[in-house]
C-alpha cells in the first residue's frame, strides 16, 4: 500500500527527467536512505580511525607500559591522564593503539575476503546456472568438493605448512569464501535463464558470454550485495574464528577476532574494557554495513517502490 | 526425477574418492608427526607405531586399503591419538550428540531466522521490521566464542537456571546452551536473506497484480510471495549447515559436549590421521547428501527449474 | 552390584572391627564428614589412553593413580609409602628386592601377583606394544631396558622377576639409589594379563577393565566426562572414603573456572592466564598455589641452524641478563612462581640450590653487563639483530614471549614472535628451526639428575644442542655417586657460565579445590593425588 504509492510518486517525479543513468537514479536514492547514510558515515568514520590512529595515540601498539603491567584493574583502566584513552591489555599495552591496529587488519581481511567472493563466487555461480547441464552439473560438483573438505582444515594446514602470514591467511579464506557465493549466484541465475530478457538476447544471438555479464550479472546485483554485506562481517568473523584457534595474525599484531578473543577471556577478572572497545568497534561497523547493504540494495534495484 | 537423484548419488563416488585422495595428500605434507612426544620416541618404538598404524606402507597402499577398509567394512580405522578407542567408537559416540544439538540448532534458525524475515518484510519500514532487523543484527554481530561464555555466565553462574556443560545424553536442560550459541548467527543471517528476497518478491508484478486484485496481504503472502521468497534462503541452507558444523567446534570447546566438532579442529593439530580421515568422509558424504537435499528442495518451490 | 557390593564391605567392616565407624565421622580425625562423598574435577583435555603402559601425559596419569596401585605409591609429602609392595630392599642400589601384600587383589578377584609386575613392565618395554613412554623404562636402568627397546633381544630378557608370587627382583645395569622413587610411576603400574590378551586394545573400556586400584571405571564419554566408583576388591577398600569420582572435560579455562564458581565441580588446575591473584584474594580457602616440579626455560639454538649471533655465549648471557624475572613473576603470571637463574627446581628432593653469580645482581647491574657483552660480541643497537622466538599455542606462553620481546629490544635485538600448535612446534624445535624457543621440564621422579641429564650432549630432548664434555663427563659420574650434590652444582655453574638454556621461573601448581574436601597432598611437588586419601567434611 504504502509501497505502491510511493512508486508511483516516484515514477511521476521520474518521468519528466530524461537521460538520467541507472546509477545516478540510484545514488539519488541510496542517500535518501537515513539508516544508509548513517551506516557510510560510521565506515568513515571507522575507516578515518584506522588510518589516522597511529598518529594521534600517544603510545604505540607493541610498548608495554611497564608501570601498569601486573596491576593493569587499576593503573589500566581508560584514562586520559595516563594517555591510555581506552585503558590497556592485559599485559599493559595500550588498547586504543591496538584496537586501531586490529581494525586495520580486520577491515583488511573483511574486505580483501568478500572481494575475492564476489569477484570469483559470482562470475562462476552465474556461469554455471547460465550454461545449465554438464558444465553446470561439473562446476558445482566441484564446489561440493570443495565444499566438503572441511575448510579449517585446509587453513590449518595451509598456515602450518607454509608458515603464518596475511597472504596465506588472505589465500585461505579467499579459497572458501566464494564457495558460498558461487551456489548462491547460481541459484538464481538458474530463475533468472527462464526469463524473457535472457530469452530474447538469446534469440537475437547474443554471445552467452556478453548475456552473462550484461544480463545475468547486473541482476544477481541485488543478492549479490546483501549477501556481500553479510560476507564482510562473515570475514571478519572467519578471521577471529581462526584467532580464537590460536592461527590468526602473530603477536604483536592483532585484529578485532584477536581482542576481543582476548576481551572475552579477561570478562571473569572484572577487566571489562579489554572487552568492551574492540567489541563496540566491531559491532558498529557490522551494523554499518549492514545497513548500507541495505540501502544499496534498495538503491540498485531497478524495481521502483 | 528418480534417475536424476541416482545419477547425483553415482557423481558422489568419485568426489568422495577426490576428497579422500586430497585429504591424505594434504594431509602427508603437512609438518609434524601423530607420534611427536616431547619425550622423544625410541626409534624401534616408533617404527612399531608406524608399522602398526600402516605408515611404512607405500602412499598409494594406504590410501588403497584405507578406501578398501571403509567400503567392505564400514571400518575407518584407528585413531592415532586416542588409543582405546578407534574412530568408529569415537564417531558413534560423538556423532550423534552434534546430530541433535545441531538439528535443533537448525530448525530453530530457520523457523525463528525466516519468520523474523518475512514479518521485516511484510512490515516494511515500520518499528517491527527496525526491531527485527536490530535483532537479526545484533544476533550476527555476536561471535559465538563470545556468546558462549556469556550465556554461561548469566544461566549458569549468575541464574543458577541451566548447567554451563556437559551432555549427560541429551537431557533438555544440556541442549539448551548449546543450541543458542550455536543458531544466533545462521538465525540472523537467514532473517536477513528472508527479508531481502520478500522484498524483492513483494514489489514483483504479480504479487502486485494479486494485491490489485484486492486479496488480503496475509493470503498474498502465504499463497504467492512465501514460495518464491524462502528460494534464496534454501540456497543458503546448504552453507548454513557446513557452517554449523564448523561452529560445533566452538560449541564443544564451551560447552563439552563430546560432539565430533571437537576432534574436527583438534585431530588436525594433533595430527590425528585417523579421526581427521573419519571426519572429512563423513562431513563430505554428509554435505553431498545435503546439498543434494537443497537441490531438491529448489526444484520443487521453483517450477520453472527442471532437471 | 558394585555399589551393592560395597555397602555390603563396609557393613561388614563396621560390623568386624566392632568401633564406632559412623558414616559421619572420619575415623582418625574425627571431623564430621558431609553425607555426599563425591569428587568431581576438571580436565583440560580428553586423556587419550588409561593404559598405565601407553599413558604419556598428565591427565591419564591422574586417572591411571586411582585405577591402578604400583609397587609404590607417595604420600602427601611426596615422600615413599607402601602400594602393592610392603617392602623393599637393596644393598648395593643395582638389585632391587620389593615383597609384595599378600591381600592385594585385581577388580575380578584375582590376586596381584609378581608376575603381573614382570608382564607389565616388559609389555612397557616390548617394541611390539609401541608405547610412547618405552623410554620411561630405558631411564630407570633396568639391565637390558635399552637392547628390548632396541628390538636387540625379547622382553623376556628384561632383567625383572618374580622370585616367588610375591617377591620382585629387578636389576640394574648401575647403581641407582633413588630407583624406588621411580616405580611410583605409571609406566611401571601393572596391568592384567588375561583381559589385555582377551580384549586387545578394547582391554581398557568399562566393561572389559581389570585393575587393582581404589577405585575402578565405571562410564566414559570421551570429551566429555568419565567416572569412577570405588573398586570393593581393593586391599584398603575400608578406608576408602569417597564413593565417586567424575572428570570432567572442559578445554576452554575461562568456561570451566565459571562453571567452577558455579559450584559444578570440586576442583580444577591449568587456571586461565591472569586469574590467580583476583583468585587468592576472593577466595583464600579455596585457591591455593604450591610448588610444582617443573622449569620454564628458554631454549637456544646452538646448533648451526640457529642464529649466526646465538652461538657466542655473551650474547645468550645479554639475552638472560636481559630478562626481569622478577616482572614475569610477579606481574605477569602473579601466581608464586620462583624467578628461575638455574635449571633444577628449587624444591627438588636433597638438591642444594646453586650459587649462581647473576642471580644475586640487581636487575640494574644485569642490563647494565647486558650491554657491555652485546658490545663485546660486536651486537647491540648499533649493529641490530633479528631471532625468531617460537612458542605454543597457549595465553601464558604467548605473555611472556611479548614482555620478553620488548625487553630484549634494548640490546637492539628485535624478535619475530610464531606460535605453533603443539604437534608442529615439537617438529619444529626438534629440528631445530628456530632461533628461541619456550620449553619447559617437569621432572618425572623427584631427583635433580632428571632435569640436568636434558643438557648433556646425547639426550634427545636437548633441542638447543647444546655440547659440554664437562657436563657429559658430570652427569655420567653423578649416577653412581653416594652424594652427586657437587657435581651437579657444577653442572649448574656450567649452564649459567655458558648460558645453556635460559632460566625464567620455576612452576607452581596452582589450582582451585572446595575447602570442604580435606587432606589433599599440597606439598607433592610432583602432584600426585590420590583420591583415597582424600575426604570430604560436612560444612
Amino acid at each position: 500500500m504504502l509501497a505502491t504509492k510511493t512508486a508511483a510518486d516516484n515514477l511521476a517525479q521520474a518521468a519528466p527527467v530524461k537521460g538520467r543513468s541507472l546509477w545516478a537514479d540510484a545514488r539519488a536514492r541510496f542517500f535518501r536512505n537515513r539508516a544508509a547514510v548513517s551506516g557510510l558515515v560510521v565506515l568513515i568514520a571507522v575507516g578515518l580511525f584506522a588510518a589516522i590512529g597511529p598518529f594521534i595515540a600517544p603510545w604505540n601498539y607493541e610498548d608495554i607500559d611497564w608501570a601498569v603491567l601486573g596491576n593493569v584493574r587499576d593503573a589500566g583502566r581508560p584514562s586520559l591522564e595516563t594517555g591510555h584513552w581506552f585503558g590497556t591489555d592485559a599485559l599493559g599495552r595500550d588498547l586504543f593503539a591496538r584496537t586501531v591496529q586490529g581494525t586495520q587488519i580486520s577491515l583488511m581481511v573483511g574486505i580483501v575476503g568478500a572481494l575475492i567472493a564476489v569477484g570469483v563466487g559470482t562470475l562462476y555461480g552465474a556461469v554455471a546456472g547460465f550454461f545449465g547441464g554438464r558444465l553446470d552439473n561439473l562446476m558445482m560438483r566441484i564446489v561440493d568438493v570443495l565444499m566438503s573438505i572441511p575448510y579449517m582444515f585446509v587453513l590449518i594446514l595451509l598456515l602450518v605448512v607454509f608458515g603464518r602470514s596475511m597472504l596465506m591467511l588472505f589465500i585461505g579464506i579467499g579459497l572458501v569464501s566464494w564457495l558460498d557465493m558461487a551456489r548462491i549466484a547460481r541459484g538464481q541465475t538458474l530463475t533468472l535463464r527462464g526469463k524473457e530478457f535472457v530469452e530474447a538476447a538469446q534469440a537475437t544471438g547474443v554471445r552467452p558470454f556478453t548475456i552473462i555479464m550484461r544480463h545475468i550479472v547486473p541482476n544477481l546485483l541485488g543478492v549479490v550485495i546483501v549477501y556481500s554485506t553479510l560476507l564482510v562481517p562473515s570475514m571478519i568473523i572467519y578471521e577471529s574464528f581462526i584467532s580464537f584457534l590460536g592461527l590468526g595474525v602473530q603477536e604483536p599484531l592483532t585484529s578485532w577476532g584477536a581482542l576481543i578473543n582476548d576481551g572475552a577471556a579477561e570478562m571473569n577478572n572484572g577487566l571489562l574494557w579489554i572487552l568492551g572497545f574492540p567489541l563496540f568497534f566491531f559491532v558498529i561497523t557490522l551494523f554499518a554495513f549492514f545497513f548500507v547493504g541495505d540501502g544499496l540494495r534498495d538503491a540498485l534495484d531497478p524495481k521502483d517502490r | 526425477m528418480l534417475s536424476y537423484i541416482l545419477k547425483r548419488l553415482l557423481i558422489a563416488i568419485p568426489v568422495m574418492l577426490i576428497l579422500i585422495v586430497g585429504t591424505f595428500i594434504l594431509m602427508y605434507t603437512a609438518p609434524g608427526s601423530p607420534f611427536a612426544s616431547e619425550r622423544g620416541v625410541p626409534p624401534a618404538v616408533l617404527a612399531n607405531l608406524e608399522r602398526q598404524y600402516g605408515l611404512d606402507q607405500p602412499f598409494i597402499v594406504q590410501i588403497g586399503s584405507y578406501i578398501w577398509n571403509l567400503v567392505t567394512q564400514f571400518d575407518f580405522g584407528p585413531s592415532f591419538i586416542y588409543r582405546d578407542q578407534d574412530v568408529n567408537d569415537l564417531i558413534a559416540q560423538g556423532f550423534p550428540v552434534t546430530l541433535t544439538y545441531g538439528f535443533w540448532s537448525f530448525v530453530v534458525a530457520v523457523l525463528v531466522g525466516g519468520t523474523l524475515g518475512i514479518v521485516a518484510a511484510v512490515r516494511h519500514n515500520t518499528w517491527l521490521d527496525y526491531l527485527a532487523v536490530g535483532i537479526s543484527v545484533g544476533a550476527q554481530v555476536l561471535p559465538n566464542f563470545v556468546l558462549a561464555p556469556i550465556l554461561v555466565l548469566v544461566f549458569t553462574l549468575w541464574l543458577g537456571w541451566l548447567p554451563g556443560g556437559g551432555w549427560q545424553g541429551g537431557q533438555l536442560e544440556y541442549i539448551i546452551l548449546p543450541v543458542i550459541a550455536l543458531s544466533t548467527s545462521f538465525m540472523a543471517s537467514i532473517a536477513r536473506i528472508a527479508r531481502a528476497s520478500m522484498l524483492e518478491v513483494l514489489t514483483s508484478n504479480y504479487i502486485r497484480t494479486a494485491r490489485a486484485k484486492g486479496l488480503p496481504m496475509r493470503r498474498v503472502v502465504m499463497r504467492h510471495a512465501l514460495k518464491p521468497a524462502l528460494l534464496p534462503v534454501i540456497s543458503y541452507l546448504g552453507p548454513a549447515f557446513v557452517g554449523m558444523i564448523t561452529g560445533s567446534v566452538v560449541i564443544d570447546v564451551y560447552f563439552s559436549t563430546g560432539g565430533i566438532g571437537q576432534f574436527f579442529v583438534a585431530s588436525a593439530l594433533n595430527r590425528d590421521y585417523g579421526v581427521m580421515m573419519g571426519i572429512t568422509v563423513l562431513l563430505g558424504a554428509l554435505t553431498i547428501f545435503f546439498n543434494l537435499v537443497v537441490d531438491l528442495l529448489y526444484a520443487w518451490i521453483d517450477p520453472k527449474i527442471r532437471y | 552390584m558394585s555399589k551393592f557390593t560395597l555397602l555390603m564391605t563396609t557393613a561388614l567392616a563396621v560390623g568386624l572391627s566392632g568401633a564406632a565407624f559412623a558414616q559421619e565421622t572420619h575415623p582418625e580425625t574425627g571431623e564430621t564428614l558431609a553425607e555426599d562423598q563425591s569428587f568431581s574435577y576438571r580436565l583440560l583435555d580428553q586423556f587419550p589412553t588409561i593404559d598405565p603402559q601407553l599413558i604419556e601425559e598428565t591427565a591419564g596419569g591422574h586417572v591411571a593413580r586411582q585405577i591402578f596401585e604400583g609397587l609404590l605409591t607417595q604420600d602427601d609429602q611426596g615422600e615413599l609409602r607402601p602400594g602393592v609392595a610392603t617392602e623393599w630392599t637393596s644393598e648395593d642400589n643395582q638389585t632391587w628386592t620389593f615383597t609384595l601384600r599378600q591381600d592385594a587383589m585385581w577388580s575380578n578377584g584375582d590376586p596381584v601377583t609378581a608376575q603381573d609386575f614382570v608382564y607389565a613392565w616388559r609389555r612397557a618395554a616390548d617394541p611390539a606394544t609401541a608405547s610412547e613412554y618405552a623410554w620411561y623404562v630405558e631411564l630407570s636402568q633396568i639391565e637390558g631396558a635399552s637392547a628390548v627397546i632396541a628390538g636387540e633381544i625379547p622382553p623376556e630378557e628384561l632383567a625383572v622377576e618374580a622370585l616367588d608370587d610375591y617377591t620382585l627382583q629387578v636389576t640394574l645395569q648401575a647403581p641407582l639409589p633413588y630407583f624406588p622413587q621411580m616405580v611410583v610411576h605409571y609406566t611401571f603400574m601393572p596391568t592384567h594379563q588375561a583381559t589385555i590378551e582377551e580384549y586387545g586394545a578394547d582391554w581398557t573400556s568399562p566393561e572389559n577393565i581389570v585393575s587393582n586400584g581404589a577405585y575402578i571405571l565405571d562410564e566414559i564419554a570421551v570429551n566429555e566426562f568419565f567416572r569412577l566408583v570405588p573398586n570393593p576388591n581393593y586391599w584398603n577398600a575400608d578406608s576408602v572414603i569417597m564413593d565417586e569420582i567424575t572428570g570432567l572435560v572442559i578445554n576452554d579455562a575461562n568456561q570451566a573456572l565459571t562453571r567452577f564458581r558455579a559450584g559444578e565441580f570440586d576442583m580444577m588446575d591449568d587456571l586461565p592466564a591472569g586469574s590467580y591473584p583476583q583468585l587468592e584474594e576472593e577466595m583464600p580457602e579455596t585457591a591455593h598455589s604450591v610448588p610444582r616440579l617443573c622449569s620454564y626455560y628458554y631454549t637456544v639454538n646452538q646448533s648451526e641452524s640457529g642464529h649466526e649471533a646465538l652461538q657466542d655465549p655473551r650474547v645468550r648471557q645479554a639475552l638472560s641478563y636481559m630478562i626481569n624475572r622478577n616482572v614475569i613473576t610477579d606481574q605477569v603470571l602473579q601466581a608464586g612462581q620462583a624467578p628461575a637463574y638455574n635449571f633444577t627446581h628449587w624444591a627438588t628432593a636433597g638438591f642444594e640450590m646453586p650459587e649462581i653469580d647473576y642471580a644475586s645482581w640487581s636487575q640494574e647491574e644485569r642490563q647494565q653487563r647486558a650491554m657491555e657483552l652485546m658490545e663485546e660480541a660486536g651486537y647491540g643497537p648499533s649493529n641490530p639483530i633479528e631471532i625468531d622466538l617460537i612458542y605454543n599455542t597457549s595465553e601464558n606462553h604467548r605473555q611472556i614471549a611479548t614482555v620478553v620481546s620488548q625487553m630484549w629490544r634494548p640490546l637492539g635485538v628485535t624478535v619475530n614472535l610464531s606460535n605453533f600448535e603443539w604437534q608442529s612446534y615439537l617438529d619444529i624445535r626438534g629440528n631445530q628451526n628456530f632461533d628461541v624457543a619456550r620449553s619447559a621440564w617437569c621432572g618425572d621422579y623427584n631427583e635433580a639428575s632428571t632435569f640436568l641429564d636434558l643438557l648433556t650432549s646425547r639426550n634427545a630432548n636437548n633441542d638447543g644442542k647444546f655440547q659440554s664434555e664437562e657436563v657429559d663427563r658430570l652427569m655420567a659420574e653423578s649416577a653412581t655417586m653416594a652424594d652427586p650434590q657437587p657435581n651437579y652444582t657444577r653442572v649448574e655453574e656450567i649452564l649459567a657460565e655458558e648460558m645453556a638454556i635460559i632460566p625464567i621461573y620455576h612452576y607452581t601448581q596452582n589450582f582451585v579445590l572446595d575447602p570442604a574436601i580435606r587432606n589433599w597432598p599440597m606439598e607433592n611437588v610432583e602432584n600426585n593425588w590420590y583420591v583415597r586419601d582424600i575426604y570430604r567434611v560436612a560444612e
